[in-house]
């Protein structure tokens, strides 16, 4: 009970949060979805940041490093570093001086200008929602099955003992689930709830609050929530470590207890010797989707200044380091013989870090880290509903309606509507738990990596062309599908595409690359072939993007 | 060279330091409990943010004056 407890007042404090932030709401679609560009330096850092820390950063590091050892730092989290400060320094600043200068709220519509096409919002647009909504998906079940888990109860000899709900609290279909060895037996509380907050509650009730400080604050509230939240998560995760090491270490002073729980790591977790070097170095183009995250994209137009770009292309590797360091040597101390897993703990690796919590820390902790997890959750999820709607309403529904244009305050409204119908459908689609969400979401990333040489090409070469354009979504769309099917439509986690090489090379005669790499040639080879062999954009396109280049 | 020019090619060195297959099968602890890949990828984000600093100071891509607001604003 004391962790649904502090679940539930840290909720709270978020829609205070949401409602104080409606009151400064100015009532125009400008600022409800960019804050009237008047993001500052602090706030465009803790929000870029927040939006792309998602519960990855937290319980997914820690798993990670628990599968597969302390070299997925290397491979997830610097790289990172260095990419996205790179994508926001070669894009957010020219997005944000051209969006400002042409009033650009999405993707679409720079593209539609730059391309000269208007019909390229009717490829784009499924492509990037598509994407998005599984995204969407990963968030709104992690957060259901994170208040479950933590609320819920033990099983001692075949009975859930010390959960916070008797079973009976809530409706049958609620609170009983199905063996999923046996899925012909009659559903039970055993597979159930276990006595904690039923799953279909949890993800409703943390829809609820994003959607009701996104629907009142709009990109301002979005923005002043996720500042909050990664000071949340930032601080949360450092304290988890201090007690987690103080407690697994058993030593009189916190650096013996370090050095403790750090010697006992087994050898193949402290080294990298089951990643192919080459999937290592091809892991560095996922990040590249950072490039075209619409969301991203939207929170890079809220910003006040050029200037207030420079603080979040400097600190963004240090918050990364922040996060990520300390997870990552917890999921490694996982695998020593000082602490025993369970077997069903250490066959869901995302399980490591509330177990170790939940069990050396207490429950005070234990709230106030799931409410770290629920911030690093609720802090994406509000920037992405908030996206869809201004997608919608800009790219759809002004379009549709030519010259008749809608007022600002019907914009206003369409906008709202769109992001409570985008809310429900993906409650509604996470009821039917797709099981391969999870693996869906690097796919995903990928999708969006293979379409970061649209944006490059946009930003920095006057010779792109629509049709070009066109060629590069097709192939990222189309090597994506394929690469997709060949992986077993995700079920295949470890699915590479493989190189032959003479062994002389590599030993295993082939070169193991993650699909992205593949993807990202595609597209590439795509743009750069189509729009050479078409004709240029018009001297007015090439004076407006490319000032210093027209003739 | 132009420092523009230094910070670029110091971003490329960032990525070509990243490769570390000098560190692949090194199981050290730097000061007792941090493991030596780790570390190194800890310098690594280190060294990220004072490059982009370094970036920020010599090679910002855009003048600090805002554009003119809104020229062909759409609201």
């Amino acid at each position: 009970m004391t962790q649904l407890l502090i679940i539930g007042g840290y909720l709270g404090l978020l829609l205070l949060l949401g409602i104080g932030a409606s009151r400064l709401f100015r009532g125009t679609s400008q600022d409800y979805m960019l804050a009237s560009h008047s993001i500052g330096p602090f706030l465009l850092l803790m929000s870029i940041f927040g939006t792309t820390m998602t519960a990855f950063a937290l319980v997914g590091s820690t798993g990670e490093s628990f599968k597969e050892g302390v070299g997925v730092y290397g491979m997830l989290a610097s790289s990172s570093g260095i990419i996205h400060s790179l994508c926001f320094f070669l894009l957010g600043v020219k997005v944000w001086k051209l969006g400002k200068a042409h009033g650009y709220r999405t993707q679409v519509q720079f593209f539609r200008d730059r391309l000269e096409s208007r019909r390229i919002g009717l490829v784009l647009f499924p492509v990037l929602v598509g994407l998005v909504i599984p995204y969407l998906l990963i968030g709104v079940m992690a957060s259901g099955t994170v208040i479950n888990k933590v609320t819920a109860g033990r099983i001692a000899e075949g009975k859930v003992v010390g959960g916070t709900f008797a079973e009976g609290t809530f409706p049958a279909f609620l609170e009983q689930g199905k063996n999923p060895k046996a899925p012909t037996d009659p559903p039970s509380f055993l597979y159930g709830s276990q006595g904690g907050v039923p799953k279909q509650l949890a993800s409703l009730a943390i829809c609820g609050i994003v959607l009701i400080y996104v629907f009142m604050g709009g990109m301002r509230g979005t923005a002043w929530a996720n500042t909050f939240q990664t000071l949340v998560f930032m601080v949360l995760g450092v304290v988890t470590f201090v007690v987690i090491a103080w407690k697994l270490g058993g030593q009189d002073s916190f650096w013996a207890s370090l050095q403790t729980a750090s010697a006992a790591i087994p050898y193949e977790k402290l080294t990298r010797l089951h990643i192919p070097p080459e999937k290592f170095l091809t892991y560095m183009f996922v990040p590249l989707s950072v490039g075209m995250f619409p969301h991203l994209f939207q929170h890079w137009l809220t910003a006040r200044s050029a200037s207030s770009f420079k603080l979040p292309v400097v600190a963004h590797p240090l918050f990364i380091a922040i996060v990520w360091v300390p997870c990552v040597l917890i999921g490694a101390w996982a695998t020593s013989d000082l602490i025993t897993i369970p077997p069903p703990v250490a066959a869901n690796p995302n399980a490591v870090l509330p177990f170790l919590v939940q069990k050396l820390a207490g429950p005070v902790l234990g709230g106030f880290l799931t409410a770290g997890i629920l911030a690093a959750i609720m802090s994406s999820l509000d920037s992405q509903f908030l996206c869809l709607g201004t997608m919608f309403t800009e790219d759809v529904v002004q379009p549709l309606r030519g010259s008749r244009r809608l007022s600002d305050q019907h914009e206003l409204l369409v906008a709202r509507g769109f992001i409570i119908a985008i809310v429900a459908l993906t409650y509604g689609l996470s009821l039917l738990e797709p099981r391969r969400v999870f693996t869906l979401g690097v796919w995903c990333f990928s999708g969006f990596s293979s379409l970061f040489p649209l944006i490059l090409a946009a930003l920095y070469w006057p010779r792109l062309t629509k049709a070009g354009a066109y060629a590069c979504v097709l192939a990222a769309a189309g090597s994506w599908l394929w690469l997709f099917s060949a992986s077993d439509f995700a079920g295949n986690p470890n699915f590479t595409v493989n190189i032959p090489v003479p062994t002389a090379i590599d030993a295993d005669g082939a070169w193991q690359l993650m699909p992205v790499a593949a993807m990202i040639a595609a597209s590439t080879a795509a743009i750069v072939i189509v729009s050479l062999l078409t004709k240029p954009p018009g001297q007015q396109t090439i004076k407006r993007f490319f000032p210093s280049r027209a003739d | 060279m132009k420092p523009a020019h230094v910070v670029w090619a110091l971003v490329a060195l960032l990525i070509v330091a990243h490769q570390d297959i000098w560190f692949w099968d090194d199981a050290r602890l730097i000061f007792g409990f941090l493991p030596i890949t780790l570390a190194y990828h800890a310098g690594i984000s280190l060294a990220a943010a004072g490059t982009w600093y370094l970036a920020t100071l010599f090679c910002w891509p855009v003048d600090d004056a805002a554009p003119s607001p809104m020229t062909e604003d759409r609201s």
